[in-house]
């Protein structure tokens, strides 16, 4: 399945991308986070939340359809 | 009590004060208001390792920070006997100084609209996906990260 990943902030500095489509297997919100800190290893070491179409999910989650994963720094709004 | 789907909350760039007066204007016609309350955030120049904030530069997972000011909006209405409330938040480059964030509850009484514009500022900083580039004079950058 082709999942939609944003980065945003720091993290879209880190990747260099603001966003990007990967392929991959039904995954738990955790298995993908270390699949893209081993692609991009300047993620290493920052903090994120997931957002799975625009909901908070925690690290267990599992990610089994075609959704939009975004990678939240913490927030600074106000 | 005026419950409307929320525009988009973004403006580019400062919230100008001239803005701010005029959404204040408006209001005189709604004669069953007794209180506004106001908040205005302000870029500060912070002093970072010798280096000073000259402005930042906000972004947003602008789908996600409109739902969930939707959300702190249908809260708050929930929770407070409100008239009318009013979010904008800036987009883009703010200098120190300008205003990025403005908060405008209304009542017909007082006390009200002390709790629920905290509440509503306080909501905002903890649960909306906005990201602050804070930018130094000689052009390099820090994340901004809320306490």
């Amino acid at each position: 399945m082709q999942l939609n990943i944003k980065y945003f902030g720091m993290l879209a500095e880190a990747t260099t991308i603001s966003e990007e489509q990967l392929q991959t297997d039904a995954c738990s919100v955790s298995q993908l986070v270390e699949k893209l800190k081993n692609q991009y290893p300047k993620l290493k070491g920052t903090d994120f939340k997931v957002a799975i179409n625009q909901q908070l999910v925690d690290q267990s989650h599992i990610i089994n359809s075609e959704v939009e994963v975004a990678l939240l720094p913490p927030f600074a709004g106000g | 009590m005026e419950k409307k789907k929320p525009k988009n909350v973004f403006v580019q760039g400062a919230i100008s004060s001239e803005f701010i007066g005029t959404s204040i204007a408006k209001h005189q016609t709604k004669t069953s208001i007794g209180a506004h309350n106001i908040f205005l955030g302000q870029v500060r120049a912070d002093q970072i390792d010798g280096k000073t904030v000259t402005a930042i530069d906000y972004s947003a997972y602008e789908e996600m920070a409109n739902q969930k000011f939707y959300e702190i909006r249908e809260a708050t209405f929930e929770k407070y006997d409100l008239t009318c409330m009013h979010i904008y938040h800036s987009l883009g480059t703010v200098q120190a100084g300008e205003i990025c964030l403005f908060v405008f509850v209304s009542s017909p009484r007082r006390k009200v609209v002390f709790e629920a514009l905290e509440f509503v500022v306080e909501a905002i900083k903890a649960d909306v996906p906005v990201f602050g580039k804070e930018i130094f004079e000689d052009q390099t950058h820090q994340w901004k990260q809320n306490s």
